[in-house]
């Protein structure tokens, strides 16, 4: 385990490690998860999923499953309550996947068609496999590929295009060029816990027994779809085993709700890990063109980037891998695009770093190759195009350390003897070669409301809704209550995960602990004041309320972001194209460091998933039939231990003093370039680029006898 | 999830009569592959006969030196004992490099040879196969075949057979026994998996309703010196993309014996014949290794996405071979 490098004095709980507080419910299995939960009569329903990747329900062969063993209902179609999708929720509008049953359309392969409830799991398993459903099957096309005719340009959660400056121009004077197409495939979330949830209604009350990363947000979806009074609906999610981006409004929640007001009773609806890969969205696979054009001293002129990912006919979502240079790099003219194709598939959602996950591998990538044509120190072309504002905002940064981090990242990597040849060094039969990479992830803050309890008895009680999502929320967020109370920890019990504790932003963005450790923050101020009157707490206790609405927008426009750079040491075997990596290595600037224990975990877990990326994640799509080939984690590789060589994190002071809470989020920057920074480093050790993830053995052979790229 | 009868039994031949009066039956080993089949609603039995308690979770030797490996002997058990480590060690090397150490407690000798293809086309009901619903079609040759094989396959399935531990005993000539309800039967490890044809749901030579009772290693001394090395696409926990069972016995560099057998290429360990036949007598050098890898792929008939394991069993030949003879002349 390392130690961290900054010499910051820590007086509190802040910045000190910590285990996390529900650690010992979690490795006892004291902790349920929503499938474990135990209800009184409660009733299981099984989802049943198309097997045609476009066309129409003919019919539901409904009367022979309703005579199996235990089996209650079967919804679908022709039966279910109508509900309405037609409304903007807190992100925007909902994905109309969620809202089951209202159509006899089937947009993609997967989608769900009807739920069978029965008294137990496996009966409505088993009547669920014998349904019979009847489809217009109609062709599809489910092919992604960057010239697809119908693709255009679309703003999701940022602009579409960004622009200044005649790039054609600028390239044709710039002295070295890179041109160069990346493409990353699809991947999937694939959280340890699947999805699910239990719905029954209580005393006039909808509850939600989910395992989500936002309550008030899934409640608030709920409540719209079912057009309910947003007070009549109650949904907690205490412990939730990874979610990544995945977990919002889904089809088993809303499915389970219909069920259970049908049947009057509790219904839980799980999903399969293979209903997780139609159902609980993905990233979307993407091709992204970069075109670097650079003075001979490596100082860019011309900077394209244009990125395709696609979505489902029915919801617009859009990976923004093309935002990545809006904030890293300027250039003298600066391009940037992002497009989406509509293709006969599943919606596609946001996963661990939308956007400059794979976006990053693209620039990172690209950046290299321009090292290598400069004949420059990739470190040193950063540090020579290191933007003085936001390339394309022109707003200052409320702190940029990535310079800091390549600095104490290059130290500590051993950066400085590098042979910058490639295809020199070798152990036995494998081939070695390092790489590195920046990183960069927005740090945002969403309103949030918290109340804060003295209790008679000399503790404190937080109440804010909060999801920990396995980030270790739980615990950061009592150590900030602490620190702000001035008290112990184990003085202070804070509770998650349950929308009738109020608005508060989601698990979701790198934002949840930045939003509610300043709500939490705000309402100890403000009982401090209270306590300070010394007027006594009485037997219920004194509350306070904080809502951070106005502070949040009346914060100053800059551009805030955590920054990292990543190092990776690989050895391939061009015998066998086998890619091991050996070492990694992030460095990051990320504000204050809540609990070193559970942030370290989240910085390697990313960068990790950044081994996954850049080696073996890839769901498969099947042409024919338009669904997926192998989508079960037999298929669908991620590192496994032996894959995970000595990864370490760690971060440098990233201060900023004019920020209320100096917080930042490290959930998604530890995968960003991470990717990047292992192609990089194939390419330094054998000679060859890998634009395109995984970098599998097969491709590694191909582009060795193909003698050059891969590309 | 269907209701299936489970019984245990304790004699093989209880454990026979029982498939012979029920086709709808199926032995249970360690259920490390049947179970995830009856969970993907491949398999459908209608009872579960569990054949981990027989008496056949023996190692020993045999009187000609060779060893006789009992049905029910664990995967762990088999690559942990001395004799197999000493005698065999690339079939240690073998087991160790499938699964995981909690699926290797559970796996059986017998079941791993029975192991059905994880194509991802077989394994999903909703998909056409061949080998599960037979003149279906088989999706995977217009497909996704990246990790199909190259060598013994038909236009009607291209599936490969996924053991790591069935290369290393086809390259040691081991031989099947097994029990019917008309008495007991023996099938050499080459004549144990049937050609695909047009009958790839079609796999293995056993009667209806066998039970394997284990499998004999014959005396091999050259097995001694010899490797099994895998090529995955991670460094544990998953199948091959192609592998290599060797062994080799080098005399004044020239190549006394040899065996070589190839996973993940074909739909059943495949024993490469014509490379050893060609490497026979001859010099032990890398260009005598690639001339007889080649011998043996000439017969390869890749599909588009899989190419590179020709190239990749080629390079392995080569690699294997060469440490293999490094060892032997030291």
């Amino acid at each position: 385990m390392t130690t961290t490098t900054q010499a910051t004095a820590v007086t509190g709980a802040v910045g000190t490690a910590h285990t996390r507080v529900e650690g010992r419910d979690k490795v006892t299995g004291a902790a349920r998860y929503a499938g474990e939960i135990p209800f009184d009569e409660l009733a299981h329903g099984w989802m049943v999923l198309s097997t045609v990747a476009r066309g129409r329900i003919r019919s539901v062969e409904t009367s022979a499953v309703l005579r199996m063993p235990g089996v209650l209902t079967v919804l679908h179609h022709g039966n279910a309550p109508r509900v309405d999708s037609d409304y903007v929720g807190m992100l925007g509008t909902p994905d109309p996947t969620a809202a089951v049953f209202q159509h006899e359309r089937v947009p993609h392969m997967g989608w769900p068609v009807a739920l069978v409830v029965a008294e137990t799991s496996e009966q409505a398993r088993e009547a669920a496999e014998a349904l019979v459903v009847h489809y217009e099957e109609e062709p599809h096309d489910v092919t992604f590929s960057a010239g697809h005719p119908d693709a255009y340009q679309v703003d999701g959660f940022m602009p579409a295009v960004t622009e200044k400056g005649d790039l054609e121009a600028e390239l044709a004077a710039s002295a070295l060029v890179v041109d160069a197409e990346y493409t990353t495939p699809e991947e999937h979330h694939n959280p340890m816990e699947p999805h699910a949830a239990t719905a029954l209604w209580d005393g006039g009350r909808l509850e939600v027994v989910d395992s989500n990363q936002g309550t008030a947000w899934v409640a608030s979806e709920i409540a719209n779809m079912f057009s309910l009074d947003p007070a009549s609906v109650r949904v907690r999610s205490e412990h939730v085993g990874g979610g990544f981006g995945s977990k919002g409004l889904r089809a088993h929640q809303v499915a389970a709700v219909m069920a259970a007001t049908g049947l009057r009773r509790p219904v839980r609806v799980v999903m399969t890990r293979r209903q997780m890969f139609s159902l609980a969205g993905y990233r979307s696979p993407t091709t992204q063109r970069i075109r670097l054009g650079a003075r001979a001293d490596g100082r860019l002129r011309a900077l394209d980037h244009s990125s395709l990912s696609l979505t489902s006919t029915v919801h617009e979502f859009v990976e923004p891998s093309a935002g990545v240079a809006r904030v890293m790099y300027d250039a003298d003219a600066h391009h940037t695009a992002n497009r989406v194709v509509r293709l006969d598939v599943p919606t596609p959602t946001w996963m661990r770093a939308p956007g400059e996950a794979p976006g990053s591998f693209a620039v990172e990538a690209a950046l290299d190759e321009l090292a290598e044509k400069c004949g420059i120190d990739p470190i040193e072309l950063r540090v020579r195009n290191e933007p003085e504002t936001g390339p394309v905002s022109g707003l200052p940064f409320s702190s940029r350390n990535l310079l800091a981090c390549f600095r104490e990242g290059a130290r500590r990597f051993g950066w400085a003897d590098r042979d910058p040849r490639p295809g020199l060094r070798r152990d036995g039969r494998w081939l070695l070669g390092t790489g590195t990479a920046a990183a960069s992830f927005g740090a945002g803050a969403g309103p949030s409301t918290a109340a804060m309890t003295a209790e008679a008895d000399g503790t404190f009680t937080v109440r804010i809704n909060a999801a920990d999502i396995g980030t270790g929320a739980r615990t950061a967020l009592t150590l900030v209550a602490a620190d702000a109370l001035e008290v112990a920890p184990d003085r202070v019990q804070v509770r998650i995960g349950d929308s009738d504790f109020g608005p508060a932003w989601i698990a979701g963005g790198s934002m949840g602990t930045r939003s509610w450790a300043w709500a939490v923050t705000a309402a100890a101020g403000e009982l401090r004041e209270r306590l300070a009157l010394n007027t006594g707490i009485p037997p219920e206790g004194i509350t306070v309320r904080s809502d951070t609405t106005a502070a949040i927008g009346a914060l100053a426009q800059k551009e805030r972001h955590s920054f990292g750079a990543q190092f990776a040491e690989v050895a391939v075997d061009p015998a066998t194209g086998e890619v091991r990596v050996r070492r990694m290595l992030g460095i990051f600037a990320a504000g204050r460091i809540v609990n070193p224990l559970t942030a370290r975990g989240q910085l390697v877990g990313g960068m990790i998933w950044g081994i996954s990326m850049a080696l073996h994640e890839e769901a498969v799509r099947d042409r024919a039939s338009g669904g997926h080939y192998g989508a079960d984690l037999a298929g669908y590789h991620v590192a496994a231990h032996a894959d995970v060589p000595l990864v370490e994190a760690d971060w440098v002071d990233d201060p900023d003093p004019d920020d209320p809470v100096g917080i930042k989020g490290i959930g998604e920057i530890g995968i960003v370039g991470a990717a990047a920074a292992i192609a990089n480093a194939v390419w330094h050790a054998t000679g060859v680029r890998h634009r395109h993830l995984p970098i599998r053995p097969d491709r590694v052979l191909s582009a060795n006898s193909a003698g050059g790229s891969s590309a | 999830m269907r209701e299936f009868g489970y019984q245990r039994v304790l004699d093989v031949s209880g454990a026979v009569a029982l498939l012979d009066a029920d086709p709808d039956a199926r032995f249970l080993g360690g259920g490390t592959n049947l179970v995830d089949l009856m969970k993907t609603g491949v398999e459908r039995p209608a009872r579960l006969v569990d054949v981990r308690e027989l008496p056949l979770d023996r190692i020993e030797s045999t009187r000609d030196g060779g060893l006789r490996i009992g049905a029910t002997v664990t995967n762990s058990d088999l690559a942990a004992h001395p004799e197999v480590r000493r005698r065999y060690p690339a079939l240690t090397q073998a087991v160790l490099a499938g699964a995981s150490g909690q699926l290797r407690n559970m796996a059986t000798v017998g079941g791993n040879l029975l192991q059905r293809t994880r194509c991802g086309y077989f394994t999903d009901v909703t998909k056409p196969c061949n080998k599960r619903v037979p003149g279906s079609g088989c999706p995977a040759i217009e497909g996704e075949h990246h990790n199909h094989a190259i060598l013994g396959a038909s236009e009607h399935c291209v599936a490969t057979h996924p053991s790591d531990m069935g290369v290393a005993l086809t390259a040691f000539d081991a031989v099947v026994s097994y029990e019917t309800a008309d008495g007991p039967g023996e099938l050499p490890l080459a004549a144990f998996y049937l050609p695909v044809g047009d009958t790839p749901h079609l796999e293995t030579a056993l009667p209806p309703g066998a039970l394997i009772t284990g499998v004999t290693l014959p005396p091999a001394p050259t097995a001694a010196n010899s490797r099994y090395r895998k090529v995955r696409e991670r460094a544990s926990y998953a199948f091959a993309i192609g592998s290599i069972a060797a062994a080799l016995d080098v005399e004044d560099g020239l190549v006394r014996d040899v065996r070589l057998a190839f996973g993940a290429v074909a739909s059943r360990p495949w024993r490469a014949r014509e490379a050893e036949r060609a490497l026979a007598g001859g010099p032990a050098t890398a260009d005598a290794f690639a001339a007889a890898a080649n011998a043996e792929l000439a017969a390869a008939r890749p599909l588009p996405h899989n190419a590179y394991k020709v190239t990749l069993m080629r390079n392995l030949v080569v690699a294997v071979l060469t440490e293999l003879a490094e060892e032997a002349s030291r």
